[in-house]
């Protein structure tokens, strides 16, 4: 796993989506930037979309929440607990969003492994149930496309 | 394309009837009957499937009234999978932006050592 800067997606299991990207820094520095407010400021959000909120209370029970602005000025905010933080190595936390599609809330595990000096991050996202990844891959204005166009790059594949 | 156009598009590619049926048509048109022979389900089930993908303009029908041929509309599909490769660089950028801070941060460590 030495293709630094490449995001790959994949889909375990029906309830799951995985997303694997390698960084060009030790992990203790890359847990840093998953978790503290200063730094998840600086680069936290899709194009367009900044955090304006991003309360991080880090320890197993302490919530978060953040709020991103997009680019037509709205807001989008998101919440939850920490259920394990074992720094620099692995970080456990529950997601829901204010205005969410979809029931009950996501578990999200983030796995920072380190290899000559670059970390390899591994977050999977579980879903409460199959329908509300679903739901997602449904409004991809969430979080999990990638298992439609998965399926939509088999499709485009099998035309050709 | 339209939100609305997308979602469609999505929702009829969430299920894997519509998807197999998809698959088919790939391959070349085929009638209702010819769709449905593969799968352990009623003609009037097919149509059903069909009707979203072609409400999705995913799929369109023969003139002929007889057979009423049904063939994959290729658009739609290209739409979405630029939607959504755009959507995926949406949250590549987040991670160049960390790509950036991280080696700064590296920067600093190696300056506070020596």
């Amino acid at each position: 796993m030495t293709n630094t800067g490449t995001l790959q997606v994949t889909t375990p299991t029906d309830k799951e989506i995985v997303l694997t990207r390698v960084f060009d820094a030790p992990r203790h520095l890359v847990f840093d930037a998953w978790t503290r407010p200063e730094l998840l400021k600086r680069w936290h959000g899709a194009r367009g979309w900044n955090l304006v909120v991003c309360e991080v209370d880090l320890r197993v029970g302490g919530s978060w929440r953040f709020v991103s602005r997009g680019p037509d000025g709205t807001d989008m905010g998101q919440s939850g607990v920490y259920r394990e933080v074992v720094r620099p190595e692995r970080l456990v936390l529950t997601e829901m969003f204010d205005n969410q599609s979809y029931a009950g809330e996501s578990l999200i595990t983030h796995v920072f492994l380190e290899q000559n000096r670059t970390t390899t991050v591994t977050s999977t996202v579980l879903y409460a149930s199959r329908e509300a990844r679903d739901i997602v891959i449904k409004y991809p204005m969430a979080r999990g496309v990638t298992e439609s166009y998965d399926r939509l790059a088999e499709l485009l594949l099998s035309q050709s | 394309m339209s939100t609305d156009l997308l979602d469609a598009t999505f929702a009829a590619l969430a299920d894997p009837t519509r998807r197999a049926i998809l698959a088919r048509l790939a391959s070349g048109e085929a009638t209702v009957t010819e769709l449905a022979a593969p799968f352990d389900m009623s003609q009037p089930a097919i149509s059903k499937h069909l009707k979203v993908l072609e409400r999705a303009g995913l799929v369109s029908r023969g003139r002929d009234a007889q057979r009423r041929p049904c063939r994959l509309e290729a658009r739609p599909l290209k739409a979405a999978t630029d939607w959504l490769e755009n959507y995926r660089g949406y949250w590549e950028e987040s991670y160049q932006r960390l790509d950036t801070l991280l080696a700064e941060l590296k920067t600093n460590e190696e300056s506070r050592k020596s």
